[in-house]
């Protein structure tokens, strides 16, 4: 299935120092896999003077160095690797299960939810916890995923007025998308659950459980498995 | 060691180096000083090796005591700094005792300073970077703009053998009134009419104006008819030129990670620190160039500390 996928990349110009270059215009698991591919790909090369791949859902932002590479360098690695690896076949995909104890205190916005989609909570939580979800990309807090592949019946527009504050560990809905909250932020998504597990911890040897690429599945566990995975990740 | 004692912390005190490079696919943002000639400078003032951390004052400096015998210089900003009361110069390096009271006033032209000391200041490094990103509670003192009563270290550093002074014709000054140049794009085709206006206008800092942004006020710059208003959430670099719904851009700084928005252009490197220099109530016009002039503006600015570097170690 590789009919979205443009026949050359369109660059962009990120300032002096940032290059976009765009495999797609849309949201779509094949382009992303080729994106995260050629992520790959160019990092095992890491030509002098690539300061950073950042992978999105469709595109690849490099950060450079003037002095020692130019954007039509980073072009050509691009054009020649396009033709010489194949982007398209089946993937390792590691499957990182997070536990989540939803509803309650956890999941304010279980209600909204609940009215929106005209379920009742087993079957929100039933439908929330049973796909893998693709982690598209990370950004907006440290190690928030931006996750696809949300049941259609969830969808549920953003809170008309963020909150100033969202607990590390929430687990949210906002439209199309779901994802979680790995530090205490801002946030106007529907918040459903939340997981004991520390998702961003800088002092740790890897300071992130899962990186973009790999899938998400949520696990459904009580309050009291929920006290008990905390008090061993506090240990 | 224990080297300074802080009495009043100023307005948003951080310690910072140029920023935390690897981490921004996991959604972690740069962070870093703002101003980088004023941080180079500093840090050459006092003797100290590059990207050696320093802290960042905002509006306002703090007060400080001094616990052990080194070399601090102030640059960036124009804020005013008096040794037991006795003002001291800027752009300097300033030999400092214990017991020596410090205080760095309020600005009176710019916006951010930065307070090199000898030795740096001893912060434990987090995710290969010394930088505060508060937001995350990273970095830094722990994790956090300075408060009153924190105690911080710095390392150990000989001391200068002849006191350091920058000439004067290359301390940069900091007017009310900027023009920043900017290559178009990254989204440059999402607007028609709005590339001029961007480029004839005039754009006002408004109070919303932080590490993570600066809100402008001025002409509105539409979406060209057939675009949709928002793209697919991407990471930003600092410089860039993001407009959203409301149609006021925003240059986006060091602290933002993904944006939704276009952004019509970005403000080249060699003037992100005069960004940082603006308050809010300054004006800002904008002016385009190629990515050749850009560059070649990079080379130039790293020539100036290789030749300011120079005056001091021949």
């Amino acid at each position: 299935m590789n009919c979205q996928l443009k026949e050359r990349p369109v660059c962009r110009l990120a300032g002096d120092t940032g290059l976009i270059v765009e495999f797609g215009e849309e949201i779509d698991l094949d382009i992303n896999q080729k994106v995260r591919t050629m992520a790959a790909a160019v990092n095992h090369i890491k030509p002098d003077g690539l300061i950073e791949i950042i992978p999105t859902y469709r595109s690849l932002l490099f950060i450079y160095d003037p002095v020692q590479i130019q954007p039509k360098n980073l072009i050509a690695l691009i054009e020649e690797l396009e033709s010489t690896i194949d982007t398209g076949g089946e993937h390792d995909v590691r499957l990182i299960e997070i536990p989540v104890c939803y509803g309650g205190e956890f999941g304010p916005d279980m209600e909204n939810v609940k009215a929106s989609s005209k379920l009742d909570t087993d079957e929100v939580i039933r439908l929330h916890s049973q796909p893998e979800y693709p982690i598209y990309m990370v950004g907006f807090t440290p190690g928030f995923p931006f996750l696809g592949g949300l049941d259609e019946r969830l969808f549920t527009p953003r809170l008309t007025t963020p909150r100033l504050v969202v607990p590390a560990g929430s687990v949210g809905i906002a439209n199309n998308q779901t994802g979680m909250y790995p530090i205490e932020s801002p946030g106007g998504w529907q918040i459903i659950g939340r997981t004991p597990l520390t998702l961003f911890a800088p002092k740790r040897k890897n300071p992130f459980l899962y990186k973009a690429g790999d899938n998400i599945k949520f696990i459904p566990i009580s309050q009291d498995q929920f006290e008990q995975i905390k008090q061993e990740e506090n240990m | 060691m224990d080297a300074i004692k802080i009495i009043a912390p100023g307005g948003y005190s951080t310690i910072q180096d140029r920023g935390r490079f690897e981490f921004q696919n996991m959604g972690v943002p740069l962070s870093g000083v703002l101003d980088h000639f004023a941080f180079d400078a500093a840090n050459i003032l006092v003797g100290n090796p590059d990207n050696t951390p320093v802290m960042e004052l905002t509006v306002m400096g703090p007060s400080i005591e001094i616990h052990k015998r080194m070399d601090i210089a102030l640059t960036g900003a124009k804020m005013g700094i008096t040794v037991n009361t006795m003002p001291v110069a800027q752009w300097r390096s300033i030999r400092v005792n214990p017991g020596d009271m410090i205080s760095i006033g309020q600005v009176q032209a710019g916006c951010r300073a930065y307070l090199a000391v000898s030795g740096g200041f001893d912060v434990p490094q987090v995710m290969g970077s010394f930088s505060t990103y508060a937001g995350a509670n990273i970095g830094g003192f722990k994790g956090r703009p300075i408060r009153a009563k924190d105690v911080l270290k710095t390392g150990d550093a000989p001391l200068l053998k002849t006191e350091r002074v920058l000439p004067q014709k290359d301390i940069p000054i900091h007017p009310t009134h900027v023009t920043l140049r900017a290559i178009l794009g990254p989204q440059d085709d999402y607007f028609d009419s709005g590339i001029h206006t961007l480029f004839t206008s005039e754009y006002m800092v408004t109070a919303k104006a932080d590490r993570m942004g600066y809100r402008l006020m001025g002409e509105t710059i539409p979406i060209r008819d057939g675009k949709p208003k928002s793209i697919i959430s991407e990471p930003s670099i600092p410089g860039s030129i993001q407009v959203p719904a409301d149609e006021q851009p925003i240059i986006l700084l060091v602290e933002q990670t993904v944006g939704g928005y276009a952004k019509i252009a970005t403000i080249i490197s060699s003037d992100l620190g005069r960004v940082a220099q603006t308050t809010p109530g300054d004006m800002i016009r904008f002016e385009k160039i190629d990515l050749e002039t850009a560059h070649s503006l990079i080379y130039e600015e790293k020539n100036k500390l290789k030749r300011i570097q120079k005056y001091f170690i021949p």
